[in-house]
């Protein structure tokens, strides 16, 4: 089964090539959920930033490091102390403070003389809004007002600057698909050409590169990722080109020797005997057809990708907030494991399903596209 | 074969069940806050250092466990009247860790050896006060003398420039420490290092592993060791404080000298007064360039800092562990007034400072329709990005658009000291010692090293000129204050928080005082079980 | 084969050069010094440093002295740490950087192939599935969560094991750091023998000797693990750097002397000197590294071979 299966790949075109390796993907039930999964996160990168409710960078002052929960903040216990904070620090004096429902009447004196601009003091916290005066006292020194109690939904929480996890957590995603993604085409870009061009030329010309690529392995890249990021400021921009910059070696090896077996063959000859230019044959030729091991490897450089980041953001070289990452918000809630456990569960959680996916997406497509190398 | 790790992993385990939490009670395990630079007195400058050097050496007056200046080596002085020549009577009972008698000789060599250029010393300008030393050190010495003098072995009289009224306070820091002139002729610059270092210390040194820890032991010829409590001290160099924290929990030490922020209230509920938040001589600002234009408006720097709510920040960003900062000279300090200058809107309400700030904007021709955009440089860090971001927050009703510059320690210093091509810019102060000055002096306009705010007021410089010539110490004080509410006014650089030192100490150790200086001398420090 | 080493290490020459020079022009063009921190110098005070590390020449001079003193095996003094050469340094760091990086690689081939071979000889079992996910689990949780975990659990909470420090290398010390160094290594690993081992089951020779009836025991060791391990020895070149980046984060968390927080702690500081030493350091190592693997590889590999 396996032998014929391997002969139709040898033989046949393009189009049978893919049409059989998504017959073996589809069988793959790991590999399908995993490409469900993704696609989920896709969604969620592009349309979820703007589905939370709240913005990433909305920050709400009175509800800082609250612990992820389905009920409403603040708790109906809270809303009374929390609306004698906002009078406190409104410099008056809370007299009564009655709740009913969503709407809560307080009844404060001041020292000073008040007028109608005394609302907005209760309006200015986020947990009340529409405040208005029923009584003012004729000497204006006692006040009775009423004002509406807006409650809000974390369910991830929120972290030490009052933002909501949630919202955080789709940028986040967002973010990291993005410098998964850019670094990776980066890579793509460099070293299928690379590898394509010294495959091709072979001879001397591919001896000479191909000792340029051992040579910069054996440079400490990491080393030099963290110099230039240290050096040069927290740029994303340059993160995706010194991450790109890394990985864009070893997709250079795999073309490379994609493309030395593909030169033996016979449409190439054919097409080098017609006299197309050698460009256009690595364009038309060789790099459709090493589509195949190309895409595979790419799948699982994404993970990797993603990974390095998170570990610059470990490092406090990553993404600057108020954008965020996974790997950011990952290590901003391990600094404190065990107080604001939520703000690390939630994106390792998030990050794990990611790489997770991605991985048996990336196992799937290798056996699928070419069972051989497994 | 395959199986050896396992079994080896295994037996770790078992020893590792065997030894965990035995710390030894007669060893004190103490966190610092990294390794230091160097042990060579005359080339420190961080409380790192002074840590370390504190338990290894005695200087002329030295720090109690409140931060009280009580005689160290000198028992008793004498101040002339012009202010000018200071007289120490040495103890005779001092001795260095080799048998040697510690004389005033000793201290000539010291303050001679840190003012030659040759030493490349980062904080010689610390005792420019004493008379000659800055043209010494500047290399223009030739023919000139130090004000140091030897009068007899346990006499020393040291001349200053002009009157000082800080100087003791002065040598209380690392820098005025003295050395062992025979082991420096002998090793050179190597004197620093285990089996050299001869040292007048409650401690010497026995070993250092860079990262990993310094170890120290009682001194048996120090002249008040048999009131030396703890036999070895081990220094843990913790750059990751929710390493020390852990290890602290673990019962792996017994004091860390920092904690971080956001582990605060989590570990306040856990281990109560063993996190120990106490107020410290330091100030966290922001510097306001306001030698760029829009900067250069007073009334934009007022608004700016008046929509800060500071207690916002304290409480929240910084969990309790920064104080609201009113005014630019931390409260507690000495040689001050009583009653500070402070920041006019201090106790106005959030929403008034903001309507007065809005007003303040439009007339400078900012508002919601004509933002006006503000770049924040702050140094990598955790917290300063928090701070950063809150306070972009509460720009925002000003029409207030933010941007962020963030760059490390080493190139966000050196832009500010000489590019500053900044428009408001962090930056913090520790005093060294306890004087308004030591505040102060950061904002005349001869100071580009420190002046973030491009500060360049005449009256203002004038005035510090005129405090420092100034005996009186009260008298000098209240020039001071009205240099200070001069500078609060126009707020170049806007005082944000207050530090605090945050230790974690141990039930096991006593002595340990919290204190403005955040000093803890081991030799007054004891262990129990 | 002896030649083969000897063009090789003859061929690393200018590599280093590349290196070292790169690193040293590009720690130049950051900005900001040594001396700069939150505490400014004053003028004469910086101008004093800038001549005792001679700073205050031309930079082509200072480099052309900085590899006059390396040829000689002098690396310098250290700019930060002023009490230490850059050589006592690296000395003080190497052995707990070696000590961690060679145990967590050890652990990491042993598990990883123990597991990897349990796996595809139990193929799409109960017992393969807990494996295959485990070992994404260990790849995808990154180690500066596992550590503060370990820590946390087995030094606080169970007070099994010390929550930090070195202690000379105490083998207490070294179990959580080379477990969270080893973790994501052993999974590779284990994916990687699974399978080739897989592969090499299917094979004629395999095939061939089970219908001799051998015992499959025999057939697993003397064939397919062979097959299976060339794989694994190409992926030590890459493994080792990555356990030496890895051991940035081990070493900041546990607050171990290696030499990953020494360049950190460097790089920040911008002490060039201590940077430089341990790029150097560290792209020796890979060198080696590399050159190990190519060794290892003709070993195991009959149609390699290196002339």
């Amino acid at each position: 089964m396996a032998d014929i299966q391997i002969d139709e790949l040898d033989l046949g075109t393009s189009r049978s090539l893919w049409a059989t390796a998504w017959l073996r993907l589809r069988k793959n039930k790991a590999a399908m959920v995993s490409l469900g999964v993704l696609i989920i996160y896709v969604l969620i990168g592009i349309f979820g930033p703007m589905m939370t409710p709240y913005g990433h960078d909305q920050t709400f002052r009175d509800f800082t490091r609250e612990p992820a929960s389905l009920e409403r903040y603040p708790r109906v216990d809270e809303i009374v102390p929390a609306a004698e904070r906002v009078v406190t620090r409104s410099r008056l004096q809370a007299e009564e403070i009655v709740l009913d429902g969503d709407t809560i009447t307080i009844t404060a004196t001041s020292r000073r003389e008040m007028d109608e601009r005394v609302t907005r003091y209760i309006d200015r916290s986020d947990i009340f809004s529409n405040t208005r005066i029923l009584e003012m006292s004729d000497d204006n020194l006692r006040v009775t007002m009423q004002a509406d109690v807006n409650r809000y939904l974390f369910i991830f929480g929120t972290d030490t600057n009052g933002r909501d996890q949630l919202a955080r957590l789709a940028i986040a995603i967002r973010i990291s698909l993005l410098v998964g993604a850019a670094a990776t085409v980066v890579a793509l870009a460099i070293g299928v050409l690379y590898g394509a061009i010294a495959g091709f030329i072979g001879g001397m010309t591919d001896n000479i590169m191909m000792r340029i690529v051992d040579i910069l392995y054996s440079l400490p890249f990491i080393f030099f990722v963290i110099l230039l990021v240290v050096f040069f400021g927290n740029n994303v921009f340059l993160m995706f080109i010194a991450i790109g910059a890394i990985e864009w070696l070893d997709m250079a090896r795999i073309v490379r020797g994609q493309t030395l077996s593909l030169r033996r063959r016979e449409f190439v000859s054919a097409a080098e005997a017609m006299g197309v230019r050698p460009i256009s044959i690595v364009k038309r030729h060789i790099i459709p057809n090493t589509l195949g091991p190309v895409i595979v490897y790419t799948t699982l450089m994404v993970p990797k990708v993603i990974l390095l980041e998170s570990f610059l953001s470990f490092l406090g070289l990553g993404v600057q907030n108020p954008l965020t990452s996974l790997g950011l918000m990952i290590s901003e809630g391990s600094r404190d494991i065990q107080g604001t456990p939520y703000l690390l569960i939630y994106p390792a959680l998030a990050l794990t399903i990611l790489l997770f996916a991605l991985n048996f997406l990336g196992d799937g497509l290798r056996d699928a596209l070419d069972p051989k190398d497994r | 074969m395959l199986f050896q790790p396992l079994k080896k992993t295994l037996q770790a385990a078992t020893i590792a069940v065997a030894c965990a939490g035995a710390v030894s009670a007669e060893v004190y395990m103490r966190g610092n806050d990294s390794d230091p630079e160097t042990l060579d007195q005359h080339k420190t400058s961080t409380v790192v250092e002074a840590n370390l050097l504190r338990d290894l050496y005695e200087g002329l007056v030295i720090y109690n466990t409140r931060a009280e200046v009580i005689p160290g080596v000198a028992t008793d002085w004498t101040i002339s009247d012009d202010g000018l020549v200071y007289t120490f009577n040495l103890r005779e009972d001092a001795r260095w860790s080799n048998g040697d008698p510690v004389t005033a000789g000793d201290f000539v060599f010291s303050l001679n050896r840190i003012m030659e250029p040759a030493t490349a010393a980062k904080y010689a300008n610390i005792l420019y006060p004493i008379k000659g030393a800055e043209a010494i050190n500047k290399g223009e010495g030739e023919g000139i003398e130090m004000g140091v003098r030897a009068v007899d072995d346990t006499t020393l009289e040291i001349t200053l420039e002009q009157p000082t009224p800080f100087f003791i306070e002065l040598l209380t820091h690392q820098t005025a420490l003295p050395l062992h002139p025979a082991s420096v002729e002998e090793h050179g610059d190597a004197f620093v290092r285990p089996g050299n270092m001869v040292s007048n210390g409650a401690y010497t040194l026995v070993s250092f592993t860079p990262n990993d820890k310094i170890v120290m032991q009682k001194n048996e010829m120090f002249h008040d060791a048999e009131n030396v409590a703890i036999e070895e001290v081990h220094f843990i160099p913790f750059e990751d404080r929710a390493n020390c924290a852990r290890r602290f929990e673990a019962g792996e030490v017994h004091s860390c000298s920092d904690i971080a922020a956001e582990q605060i209230g989590d570990l306040r509920d856990r281990l109560g007064d063993r996190v120990r938040v106490a107020p410290y001589l330091g100030v966290y600002y922001y510097g306001v360039n306001s030698a760029r234009e829009p900067f250069d408006d007073v009334r934009i720097r007022q608004a700016l800092s008046m929509t800060m709510d500071r207690e916002f920040l304290a409480e929240e960003i910084w969990s309790g562990a920064m104080l609201p900062a009113y005014s630019w000279v931390p409260p507690g300090i000495g040689n001050y007034v009583d009653e500070q200058p402070t920041l006019d809107y201090a106790d106005l309400p959030m929403l008034d400072r903001e309507d007065r700030a809005i007003e303040l904007m439009i007339e400078a021709g900012y508002g919601p329709d004509n933002p006006l955009d503000v770049e924040i440089s702050y140094n990598t860090s955790e917290n300063h990005e928090r701070t950063a971001n809150a306070i972009a927050d509460m720009w925002a009703p000003l029409g207030v658009n933010v941007t962020y510059q963030v760059r490390d320690a080493s190139a966000h210093y050196a832009m500010l000291r000489d590019d500053k091509i900044h428009d408001v810019a962090r930056a913090g102060w520790i005093g060294d010692y306890s004087d308004p000055q030591n505040f102060l002096f950061l904002n005349r306009a001869d100071n580009p090293g420190f002046n973030y705010g491009a500060y360049d007021n005449p009256e203002y410089d004038g005035l510090l000129d005129q405090a420092a010539a100034t005996v009186d110490l009260e008298e000098r004080a209240q020039i001071l204050a009205e240099a200070e509410a001069m500078f609060l006014r126009d707020v170049p650089q806007i005082p944000i928080l207050f530090y605090s030192s945050k230790s974690l100490v141990s039930d096991q150790l006593s002595g340990w005082d919290d204190n403005i200086q955040n000093v803890h001398p081991t030799r007054f420090l004891s262990l129990s079980n | 084969m002896l030649r083969y080493i000897f063009r090789r290490l003859l061929g690393a020459i200018p590599t280093l050069f590349l290196i070292v020079t790169t690193a040293f022009f590009l720690i130049r063009i950051a900005p900001g010094g040594p001396f700069d921190a939150e505490r400014a110098l004053e003028p004469s005070v910086l101008a004093n440093l800038n001549a005792y590390f001679h700073l205050d020449k031309p930079l082509y001079q200072q480099y052309f002295l900085y590899l006059w003193n390396l040829l000689q095996g002098d690396m310098g003094p250290s700019f930060f740490r002023r009490d230490f050469s850059v050589q006592e340094l690296l000395a003080a760091g190497l052995p707990a950087s070696i000590t961690l990086g060679t145990l967590a690689l050890l652990t990491a081939i042993v598990f990883g192939s123990i597991l990897g071979c349990i796996a595809a000889l139990r193929q799409n079992s109960w017992i393969d599935y807990t494996v295959v996910a485990t070992a994404t689990f260990g790849i995808t949780v990154p180690n500066f969560v596992v550590a503060p975990l370990l820590a946390l659990v087995f030094g606080v909470w169970l007070n099994l094991l010390p929550a930090g420090g070195w202690n000379g290398g105490a083998p207490a010390n070294l179990v959580m750091p080379v477990i969270a160094l080893a973790l994501p290594q052993v999974a590779v690993i284990a994916r990687m023998i699974r399978g080739a081992m897989i592969e090499a089951l299917r094979s004629d020779h395999v095939r061939t000797a089970r219908a001799y009836g051998l015992p499959t025991r025999m057939i697993v060791v003397t064939h397919s693990l062979r097959a299976a391990a060339l794989p694994a020895v190409s992926y030590l070149g890459p493994a080792a750097a990555g356990l030496l980046t890895g051991s940035i984060v081990i070493e900041q968390i546990f607050g171990l002397p290696g030499i990953g927080r020494e360049f950190v702690n460097a790089a920040l500081s911008r002490d060039y000197t201590l940077v430089m030493g341990t790029v150097i350091v560290i792209a020796v190592f890979v060198l080696i590294f590399n050159l190990i693997v190519d060794i290892l590889y003709a070993a195991l590999d009959p149609r390699v071979r290196y002339e």
